[in-house]
């Protein structure tokens, strides 16, 4: 059931695949708004280049936080991938992400304690969407193991599209794109500077940058769960996906935290409501 | 030595270090007799789970008489006292619940007790087990350290009467109608531990005798008098209706029907000890008490009476329509107190707030009633117990230090009091991280709510609570951790006894989930077994995962310990200000302003305000529904 080979090769490889969708997304990011953009590797380069630079802080214990943040959304995409519970790979996720969140608090920085708390909000208003999801999986395919979702024959999708159509919209918080890269955004700035990243620099910046990419992956894998029925169907289903959020990325304005908060809870409310009720009702 | 005998002694023991306290004269003395109890109360406990835990429910025939009849004569005297209490400051509401409560147990026991036949007065089960170390070992350790605590307290409170020998006395008594409480079988027994739970909290609550605490206490009187005469009017309806039928075991064999109404009306009560909305007020008001108290009620007593018996009687709610009411009233209590708790600034209302939520979880669970809501039920009492005492004992240490109990002046307790912060952390990664107890909990309770039918409904309303619970705690702890400019270690000298209650707590947080697999297999799954005949189970692999997270969480902290070279260190970025090294900077007009961070607490969101008469407005509606129901479905069938 839980196998280890799959996690050794996300392990491996997901840097490399989400280093690679980090660079597509930047090169079409770059052509939406008409400019041509940076070579594909290039996030590859300037990773490289942030292990090379001095390591900077504002006190020692925020390097600790960040390995542990680096080391629990490696464990994160790892228990995913092995196959494991989807419930207990959510939890790891939020465990991963308290520990980035922790390690902006340390450094006691107006900008990365405004960049925690926001984060902290994001974290409140993805999570009950995120584990609607897994709960949805569950009744439509009676586990909670990923392995057993993945390999599914029943066309998830089709159960529960609502709890899918949720799903996609707090993706966008946790890809941290606009409108929602609230607590910190991969554009150059934002009104409060870099937020939650603000005061890591160097070798911490790159390992967050790294668990980011280990994140991007898992949270792709998160999206084929819904098409496990089709191999082919789900590659595009997350291509599309993908493509979408980079849209929608370039195409909308920050939204205060407010708005994001409340519009994440209705769409998790209603869809939640609506997708397990006809579940429930209809027998699934 | 049986069993029963090692029962008998849990419940009167703890009598004679109260009557102790009442005569010491010396800190001393008080010391090493409290010190001395909790060791004797630990080394019984243990030996009962050695001896009792693998024997299944054993019950005894205690003679009813005369034991019944002083308990009469006690609980006379106790309604006498509270009509004087009720009088001298004039509290009507209380004066009118005493006197209707004891007309009815007057009647009870004037035209029914004869008639009242019960075979077992007392019993045992694993649950009573796990209750009974709860109450045993976290209100021992508590009591220790009140040693320390209560000292300093009335060193920074001359104003306030030392009346610690009446203060030990009755945490002793308390602990005792615990346990007599999760031992009783006959419900009239029950009934009696109940109620002085119900006056060892009005006495605690009210220690300090300032006007808000005997406000206060008067607000926890009177909630609690409400829940004891639901109870009373069970009773009687047990008489009456139920044929005498007073046994707990009876109740749980007789069949749905006949029990529901008395079940309703307990379990009405106990929803009043736990204080599920709208009854929450009196034990957020409870905190102006010394923080043993607070701890104790919390923790290991008082609320974990109301839950205990709701999820006694669960199997009685399990698919009934007042069963699915109960839960609506925990689910709910559970999503809005989680609320409320973001947008509290002092320590002890979080902490109040949140046990608040976590009971509503214990009664959502009990309420849906199947065997794995049950299991999620009786560790989420395991775990809450464990990691709130840590958290509300560190509050107070940290208290006596900083003068404080707000949140906002807790930045740089790391560095402030190294220790304490730590213990602190521990608490309040055990109430929601993973793999923490708490947490896991949560997990289990998710699974159980899918399977049951409706439980959709729960579980949505779960994922929301859950999420805000991430919120509240994380700001808190990033508060603590944060490495501040002023940074002084100030925290001296911790008192010994409360040092000792802190690093034990935190160590059975630590251990408890490190072992939760055996405690699950060994006392809360054969208790399923007989109770529900099925049990539920984390897999293998999940039990693995779970305790390498856990291995992970205690190994990565000693990395800080490893040689490192050192980096180079810069202020934190101040939009390009000039800052001094105290984070000191020039404001506008030239003063000088120095850098504060507050957190977050949403007050326009889920302000108290706002959510808590939402809360008390609904749950009260569906309580008058699922005490309706269940007459209409006692009249009917």
């Amino acid at each position: 059931m839980i196998s280890i080979v799959w996690a050794i090769v996300f392990i491996l490889l997901a840097p490399v695949a989400g280093g690679l969708v980090a660079g597509i997304d930047r090169r079409i990011t770059a052509r939406m708004q008409g400019r041509y953009g940076p070579p594909i590797l290039q996030p590859f380069y300037d990773v490289g280049k942030l292990f090379e630079k001095e390591h900077i802080v504002v006190n020692e214990t925020q390097i600790f936080y960040v390995i542990c943040y680096f080391i629990f959304m490696v464990f994160t995409g790892a228990l995913f991938f092995s196959g494991a519970d989807l419930l207990l790979t959510i939890f790891s996720l939020t465990l991963a992400q308290i520990f980035l969140v922790l390690g902006a608090y340390v450094t006691y920085s107006p900008y990365s304690h405004i960049g925690a708390e926001r984060e902290l909000i994001q974290i409140m208003a993805y999570e009950p969407m995120v584990i609607l999801a897994a709960v949805g999986m569950f009744v439509v395919t009676k586990s909670f193991n990923v392995s057993d979702i993945a390999s599914s024959t029943i066309p998830v999708v089709l159960f529960i599209p609502g709890i899918f159509l949720g799903f996609l919209y707090v993706l966008t918080i946790k890809l941290r794109k606009s409108p929602f890269d609230i607590s910190t955004s991969h554009h150059a700035h934002q009104e409060i500077v870099k937020g939650i990243t603000t005061e890591f620099s160097g070798p911490s910046l790159g390992l967050i940058e790294v668990a980011h990419w280990y994140e991007t992956i898992f949270l792709l894998g998160f999206v084929y769960l819904f098409f496990g029925f089709n191999p082919v169907l789900a590659i595009i289903a997350i291509t599309v996906v993908y493509l979408l959020e980079i849209l929608i990325d370039n195409t909308n304005a920050r939204v205060k935290w407010q708005l994001a908060l409340k519009s994440s809870w209705a769409i998790a409310a209603t869809f939640g409501v609506v997708n397990l009720g006809v579940l429930y009702l209809t027998g699934v | 030595m049986e069993i029963v005998q090692l029962l008998l002694f849990l419940i009167l023991f703890p009598l004679i270090p109260a009557v102790f306290m009442l005569l010491v004269g010396k800190d001393t003395e008080r010391n090493w007799i409290v010190k001395l109890s909790a060791l004797g109360i630990g080394a019984v406990l243990v030996y009962l789970l050695v001896t009792g835990s693998n024997k299944g429910t054993l019950y005894y025939a205690i003679g009813s008489e005369p034991i019944g009849l002083v308990m009469f004569a006690i609980e006379m005297a106790i309604a006498v006292f509270i009509l004087y209490m009720g009088l001298r400051y004039r509290n009507s509401l209380v004066v009118a619940l005493i006197v209707l409560q004891t007309m009815i147990m007057i009647a009870f026991e004037a035209m029914y007790a004869g008639k009242v036949e019960v075979q077992y007065n007392l019993f045992i089960d694993q649950f009573s087990i796990i209750m009974a170390l709860i109450i045993g070992i976290i209100g021992s350790l508590i009591c220790v350290y009140a040693l320390g605590y209560m000292k300093h307290f009335h060193e920074h409170h001359p104003s306030c009467l030392d009346r610690r020998n009446q203060f030990f006395c009755i945490l002793f008594v308390f602990i005792a109608a615990m346990f007599g409480l999760v031992f009783s079988n006959n419900i009239v027994w029950v009934y009696f531990f109940w109620e002085i739970t119900t006056l060892s909290s009005f006495l605690l609550i009210g220690y300090t005798k300032t006007d808000e605490a005997i406000a206060n206490s008067f607000t926890a009187l009177w909630m609690n008098l409400i829940g004891g005469v639901a109870f009373s009017v069970a009773i009687l309806s047990l008489a009456t209706l139920g044929g005498g039928m007073m046994g707990l075991d009876q109740l749980l064999a007789s069949g749905k029907v006949i029990a529901l109404i008395p079940a309703a009306l307990i379990g009405f009560a106990g929803l009043t000890k736990a204080a599920q909305l709208p009854f929450s007020s009196w034990l957020v008001g409870a905190m102006v008490a010394p923080t043993p108290v607070s701890a104790l009620l919390h923790s290991s007593t008082m609320v974990k009476a109301g839950v205990y018996i709701i999820v006694r009687l669960a199997p009685i709610f399990q698919g009934t329509f007042s069963g699915y009411a109960l839960a609506f009233v925990g689910a709910i209590t559970f999503l809005l107190a989680s609320g409320i708790a973001i947008s509290q600034t002092n320590a002890k209302r979080v902490l109040a707030y949140s046990t608040i939520a976590n009971l509503g979880l214990v009664v959502a669970c009990a309420g849906i009633g199947t065997y794995e809501a049950i299991w999620a039920a009786i560790l989420l009492i395991i775990f809450h117990a464990i990691s709130k005492s840590l958290l509300f004992m560190a509050v107070g240490t940290a208290e006596h230090h900083i003068f404080s109990r707000d949140i906002e002046n807790m930045h740089g307790l790391i560095n402030r009091m190294p220790r304490v912060a730590a213990m602190m952390v521990i608490g309040i990664a055990g109430m929601f991280l993973a793999p923490f107890g708490m947490l896991i909990s949560k997990w289990v309770a998710i699974r159980a709510f899918i399977d049951a039918p409706l439980g959709f409904v729960f579980v949505i309303i779960l994922a929301f609570g859950s999420a805000i619970t991430v919120f509240f705690w994380a700001k808190w702890m990033g508060k603590i951790i944060s490495v501040t400019p002023d940074s002084e270690n100030i925290e001296g000298k911790v008192d010994r006894s409360e040092w000792m209650t802190l690093v034990s707590l935190a160590g059975l947080s630590i251990i408890t989930t490190f072992i939760f697999p055996l405690i699950s297999t060994f006392l809360v799954e054969p208790f399923l077994l007989r109770n529900y005949g099925a049990t539920a189970q984390l897999g293998q692999y999940n039990i693995i995962i779970m305790i390498m997270m856990l291995i992970l969480l205690v190994v990565l902290p000693l990395s800080v310990l490893l040689p490192h070279k050192k980096h180079k260190h810069v202020m934190p970025y101040m939009g390009g200000r000039q800052t001094t090294p105290d984070m000191r900077f020039s404001g506008s007009l030239g003063i000088r302003r120095q850098m504060e961070l507050s957190n977050y607490y949403l007050e326009n969101i889920f302000g108290e305000k706002k959510l808590k008469p939402l809360g008390t407005y609904l749950c009260a509606a569906i309580i008058v529904i699922m005490l309706a129901g269940a007459f209409a479905t006692g009249a009917f069938l």
